[in-house]
């Protein structure tokens, strides 16, 4: 090994190394902690720890500058940092097994969080009772989709994701006869009747509003600040021109506050454009039979939320119910549906669906880790009382 | 002689338990402790009127008892029985606590207002030194009547911010609207408040239910009927909705076979159902007597009642008469103040350990520190009975269990190293921790119901337990290192040896922190993994924890690497407390995430306070080690 070489594995494989990273991940969680109050956990995370950088923008201006490592950088740095002190210092012996075991599961955590952070998906299902569903919704994503309505036993349909609309790219589709073209686009807005403004709205504080086809000309845009609060979700808008063959067909505002598709007839078919919350079909549907809301007599504290549901599966090998509340999800074929949130009253339920290929991991990990400090701290328990009793 | 002081120590120590244990009764004429005892339904769970007048006092006024202007005090049942049954009295009683300077102005108070005065020169005189209050800062219903409705809009006001963007008025202002309404929901409860005699107007009510009832109907067909008699009953009739909407106690047994929680009634329902059943609900019937008894204060009556109705609930719900009657010698025990007193003995005398009869004194401390412990074990050992649950379940109880999680360790420590460190080291922190639980617990009752989120006995026994032993053993590695710098800087009795057991100690314990802190943090993963659906989330609480598991890295590390020695490792121990108290406290004032179950702004002073505590010490420890009044000993063996 030559100078250089032995420099840097030294530098790497060094414990002060780890006693900085550590720092500096202290630092991290720390101050990603304080900045939750104004981004919400999942803006922190975004920042903060799926990140290698975390960005602040130069005062006055819109460009990013870096300022402190972000959770990659230190994470991956503690990972070259173990790996290197294994192959360049340790040697295994018995003595310091349980170590090695907490070190390996430290390495099984980190590449856990990280293969979760790529790979979790997690969608919500609302439920209103007696109604059956057969897809979940993204939490955040928004998609707008052309259906086309001719096929007496099926709907084709198309689906652009919020990113394209957003870049306004305009989509060109084989199955579509014309392009989709997005004119404009607002992350998060409200919209309401122009004939019935909410008091203090103004109409010339309105956002242009360039459709001419569906509800859109009665509509007036409002667009509002992103929100990064964990309980409300941004509703974007879209004005979205269809340019067939002979040119511009209409123009049409969407968004997923209009609940129900537009519909329109182009060259005898019968189409219809939305923009709704992303959806993920199942081969399988969930029915919400009957949901329950216990609060503790004489108290608003609520003892149990339930959600009695029947999943039958479309290829009809599964039929069964399952009550799902707090602490007690329902895993079926790789997702895990948890009770989230309900409206006894308006007699809804939303589940959340989670599905992580990866959450075994974590609980490899925690046995490892367990084993590995028992070992150690069994161990010097055993020295300590073994010097006190030669002492005595 | 010094042989027998442990001993001396030890039994004044085991007498003033037992006298907390059985203390005496109060001295009335009137059956105050029969009527203690009596259950009640209120806020989820059953239990004794005891921790209703108890518990509403500390909210209302953070504290038991009830100083009259006469000089005179009430008991916790005293006040609860004049808000139950004499208006006029009560609403005379300084109650309401407000110290807000902008509330005060609000309700008309003005500097000559508060000013109190003694009529001894030497309360003069202690109030001017700060030991007596110079000030009022309690207030009657009487005194704060005119100002209700400006309370009430300024409470509104507030009420539509999000709790962490209130000011101080705000909250004050808010929280003196609750407490009134409380006030007002405890005065509705059994009786209704105003200058009505109840029990003649439950006893007519029987008389004439079937006629009444028939003149109603009659009337409301447009046929004859008996005008007076009608009225009379559409008036009863409101009087008991009003009680119904306003009370907040629900004290009436269920009257069938069946005997469930859900079942128990506000006395306003019970009486509205009469109206169905024609026959006057006899519980309620029974606390309006009761009422009378109190109100014309004749005691005969009123203990007859307590008798006849005690023996009635006896029969029928044997158990829940057993747990209100466990629950009442358990509030009067006070366990947790007994040791916090014991504790406090215990830090005092292990402290002069070091400096006069070492052997005798350290054992007086070590065996008092035992007693303390076994007192704070049985307090959390009750409460766990009466709730059913593992002994932490909130803010409170983790108080309490980082306090016996430190002690314990303390009395492990001491019994390896016999040098009264272990005992100075527990006093303290068992001291400090019973505290803090005693501020936790002005926000009302202790043993609340769990939320649907957290109901999962598992893992309230594994996770909650094992990071609450952590947070336990992290501070307990910063109080020793406090220990070590003040011994050695301030004292000349921090020796080589003292010096060697300590770092060891403080090792020992980081390690032990590190496997708890660290075990407990990944529980409550696979808790969240379990139950919401991810492992890690990020969420305030997650991170603190996650910090209390780094730093112990950190300090481990820190000292294998040869980058810290003693010096060091126990200032880094030491800022061990700190990010101990942000995980502890900090996280939940922050008022976001999942966990944000304890939401307090008042204690951020407190928590700002103890941080910068921590930084001066640290700051000490940087004094150089010839200037140490330790610096010889140090040196040599």
């Amino acid at each position: 090994m030559n100078d250089l070489t032995k420099d840097f594995v030294d530098f790497f494989s060094s414990l002060r190394l780890t006693v900085v990273l550590l720092a500096l991940s202290m630092v991290l969680v720390f101050v990603a902690t304080l900045a939750q109050v104004e981004l919400g956990i999942y803006g922190v995370q975004e920042k903060f720890f799926r990140s290698f950088f975390v960005l602040t923008n130069f005062p006055g201006s819109q460009v990013p500058i870096p300022v402190f490592p972000g959770g990659y950088l230190v994470g991956g740095f503690l990972m070259i940092n173990l790996l290197a002190a294994h192959f360049a210092r340790f040697k295994f012996t018995w003595k310091k097994a349980g170590i090695h075991f907490t070190h390996i599961g430290l390495i099984v955590l980190l590449v856990g969080e990280l293969a979760i952070g790529i790979l979790q998906e997690d969608f919500s299902l609302r439920l209103g009772e007696g109604e059956s569903r057969g897809y979940s919704e993204s939490f955040r994503r928004n998609e707008i989709v052309v259906i086309d309505k001719s096929q007496p036993d099926f709907d084709e349909v198309v689906s652009i994701p919020e990113s394209m609309i957003a870049n306004l790219e305009p989509v060109q589709n084989g199955k579509l006869p014309f392009r989709v073209v997005p004119r404009g686009y607002y992350p998060n807005a409200n919209i309401g009747m122009l004939n019935s403004l909410p008091e203090g709205v103004d109409a010339s504080t309105l956002a242009p509003n360039p459709s001419s086809q569906g509800i859109g000309p009665r509509l007036g845009i409002s667009p509002l600040p992103i929100s990064y609060h964990d309980e409300e979700r941004n509703l974007p808008t879209a004005l979205v021109d269809l340019v067939g063959a002979e040119g511009s067909i209409g123009t049409w505002l969407v968004s997923p506050m209009l609940v129900a598709p537009q519909s329109f007839t182009y060259e005898g078919k019968e189409w219809q454009i939305a923009f709704r919350f992303e959806r993920e079909y199942k081969p399988f549907t969930v029915e919400l039979k009957e949901l329950k809301h216990d609060i503790y007599p004489g108290s608003n504290i609520p003892k149990n939320f339930s959600s009695l549901v029947q999943v039958r599966a479309n290829d009809g090998s599964e039929d069964r119910e399952s009550l799902i509340y707090m602490n007690h999800p329902l895993r079926y074929q790789g997702y895990t549906f948890y009770q989230y949130q309900m409206d006894s009253a308006n007699g809804f339920s939303v589940l959340q669906v989670v599905r992580n290929p990866g959450r075994a991991l974590p609980y490899i990990a925690c046995v490892l880790m367990t084993i590995g400090l028992l070992w150690q701290f069994i161990a010097h328990l055993g020295k300590f009382a073994n010097r006190r009793s030669s002492k005595a | 002689m010094k042989r027998i002081i442990p001993f001396i120590v030890l039994a004044l120590g085991l007498i003033f338990v037992l006298r907390s244990v059985f203390p005496s009764p109060t001295e009335s004429d009137f059956d105050l402790e029969g009527f203690s005892r009596l259950p009640v339904l209120a806020n989820g769970r059953i239990k004794p009127f005891d921790t209703v007048g108890r518990t509403s006092l500390l909210t209302l006024q953070s504290r038991q008892a009830v100083y009259l202007e006469d000089g005179s005090k009430l008991t916790p049942n005293e006040w609860l029985l004049d808000a139950l049954f004499r208006s006029e009295k009560v609403n005379t009683y300084r109650t309401f606590k407000v110290e807000n300077l902008e509330v005060l102005d609000l309700i008309g108070q003005t500097d000559e207002t508060l000013k109190r005065d003694y009529d001894s020169t030497v309360a003069r005189f202690m109030a001017v030194l700060g030991f007596l209050p110079s000030r009022h800062s309690r207030f009657s219903f009487d005194q704060l009547e005119a100002y209700l409705a400006e309370i009430d809009r300024q409470a509104g006001l507030a009420g539509e911010l999000e709790a962490a963007q209130r000011s101080p008025f705000q909250r004050a202002v808010l929280k003196l609207r609750n407490n009134l309404v409380l006030y007002q929901q405890v005065k509705h409860s059994l009786v209704l408040p105003e200058d009505v005699d109840f029990l003649t107007l439950l006893q007519e009510l029987q008389e004439n239910y079937g006629p009444g009832i028939a003149a109603v109907r009659a009337r409301s067909q447009g046929e004859d009927h008996d005008e007076e008699l009608a009225a009379q009953m559409l008036e009863a009739g409101q009087i008991f909705l009003r009680m119904d909407n306003l009370a907040n106690l629900i004290p009436l047994p269920p009257l069938g076979e069946d005997t469930s929680d859900h079942l128990w009634q506000k006395t306003g329902r019970g009486l509205l159902e009469s109206f169905q059943t024609g026959m006057v609900n006899p519980y309620a019937m029974a606390y309006a007597g009761l009422g009378q008894a109190w109100k014309n204060q004749s005691p005969e009556q009123f203990n007859t009642i307590v008798e006849l109705y005690t023996a009635q609930l006896d029969k029928k719900f044997t158990a829940q008469m057993n747990k209100s009657e466990a629950e009442r010698k358990f509030n009067a025990a006070a366990p947790f103040y007994t040791s916090l007193l014991i504790y406090v003995f215990a830090f005092l005398i292990a402290f002069a350990s070091w400096l006069i009869w070492p052997a005798p004194l350290q054992k007086s401390a070590y065996w008092l520190l035992i007693l303390a412990w076994v007192a704070t074990t049985t307090g959390i050992a009750t409460r766990m009975w009466l709730e059913g649950r593992p002994p932490v379940t909130n803010l409170y109880s983790s108080a309490l269990f980082v306090g016996w999680g430190c002690v314990g360790l303390c009395i492990i420590l001491e019994k390896l190293f016999p040098n009264g460190i272990g005992s100075t080291a527990g006093g303290l922190t068992g001291f400090a921790t019973m505290v803090i639980a005693h501020q936790l617990s002005l926000t009302g009752d202790t043993l609340e119901m769990m939320r649907a989120v957290l109901d999962s006995n598992f893992w309230l026994a594994t996770h909650v337990i094992i990071i609450t032993i952590g947070y336990s053993a992290t501070f307990l590695s910063g109080f020793l290192a406090v220990i070590y710098f003040f011994r050695g800087i301030f004292t000349k009795s921090l020796d080589k040896a003292t010096a060697k057991s300590l770092e060891r100690m403080v090792y020992g314990i980081v390690c032990f922190a590190t496997l708890f802190s660290l075990v407990g943090t990944i529980l409550g993963g696979i808790w969240a993994d379990q139950s919401w659906g991810r492992f890690w989330g990020w969420d305030p609480k997650e991170n603190g924890a996650l910090l209390i598991v780094i730093w112990n890295a950190i300090i481990l590390h820190a000292r294998w690497g040869g980058l810290a020695r003693t010096r060091g490792i126990m200032a880094l121990a030491i800022f061990g407390n700190i990010v101990t108290s942000w995980s502890w406290f900090g996280t939940n004032m922050l008022g976001v995430g999942l966990h944000s179950y304890g939401f307090m702004d008042e204690a951020f002073t407190a928590l700002v306070a103890f941080v910068a505590a921590n930084l001066l010490i640290i700051a000490l420890a940087y004094v150089p080690a010839n200037k140490w009044r330790s610096a010889e000993q140090l040196k040599t063996a």
